[in-house]
């Protein structure tokens, strides 16, 4: 019965991985125009030469908002973590 | 818990180019490879420098832990307000392009970069980079003071 498992599984996963290497997009051609067109536009629209920080601080801005409330969570967890502790809290 | 004179002499000298080279690459983010992210991490490694070679309970006569925090908060407000900064068109959007601050344009292609570019970007970079630096020196102050056997107050 187990066996009869993985060998299913383990052939759903082959065809998988055949079927992608079938259906994969044409070597130098990316399945979406974005990268492009932030490439030509960045500096125009943005006025930075970094396009990385054009990516980040202004196209996708909200992803670094999320990163810094990441960051804002973690320093606030440790802090809780290792602060002191009044006498007979636990 | 103090290290040696040498290593408190070498790295009194060592902090000051490591902070150097973190804020320039903070100041910078915008022209070259680094960001607000990058510099405050290498500006938290020169505290973390400072913390070991001088005890963390010598820094901590100097630096409180509190302080970080405020410097951390801070930094978060100078990003988010200039997100709801560009609110009149879009969240995040690039407002300062074209103005006096941070205004200048650069031709499209290869240039040779100018700071006084960017709009909301540079000022961005400034606030993460505030932000990191305070949180992960924040991080590395409390579990040294922890580990020494001394408890944080507040």
């Amino acid at each position: 019965m187990r066996k009869t498992a993985a060998a299913i599984s383990l052939g759903i996963v082959i065809a998988f991985l055949v079927a992608s290497a079938f259906l994969i997009h044409p070597f130098g051609q990316p399945p979406s125009q974005m990268d492009d067109y932030i490439i030509e536009n960045s500096q125009a629209e943005t006025g930075t030469n970094n396009v990385v920080a054009a990516v980040l601080f202004d196209y996708r801005g909200f992803d670094t908002l999320g990163e810094a409330t990441i960051l804002f969570t973690a320093v606030t967890g440790v802090v809780m973590l290792f602060r002191a502790r009044k006498k007979g809290e636990k | 818990m103090m290290m040696s004179k040498i290593v408190r002499t070498v790295s009194n000298i060592l902090v000051l180019l490591v902070f150097i080279f973190g804020l320039y690459i903070i100041m910078h983010g915008h022209v070259t490879p680094g960001g607000g992210f990058q510099g405050g991490a290498v500006v938290a490694s020169g505290a973390a420098l400072i913390i070991v070679a001088f005890g963390s309970q010598n820094v901590q006569k100097r630096l409180k832990e509190h302080h970080l925090s405020i410097l951390e908060s801070s930094g978060a407000l100078i990003f988010i307000g200039l997100a709801f900064g560009g609110l009149a068109t879009i969240f995040f959007y690039n407002f300062l392009v074209g103005s006096p601050l941070f205004g200048h344009v650069p031709p499209s292609g290869p240039n040779p970069g100018d700071v006084w570019t960017g709009g909301v970007i540079p000022l961005m970079n400034v606030g993460v980079g505030l932000k990191v630096l305070a949180g992960l020196s924040a991080i590395i102050l409390v579990m040294a003071l922890t580990s020494s056997g001394v408890e944080v107050e507040e």
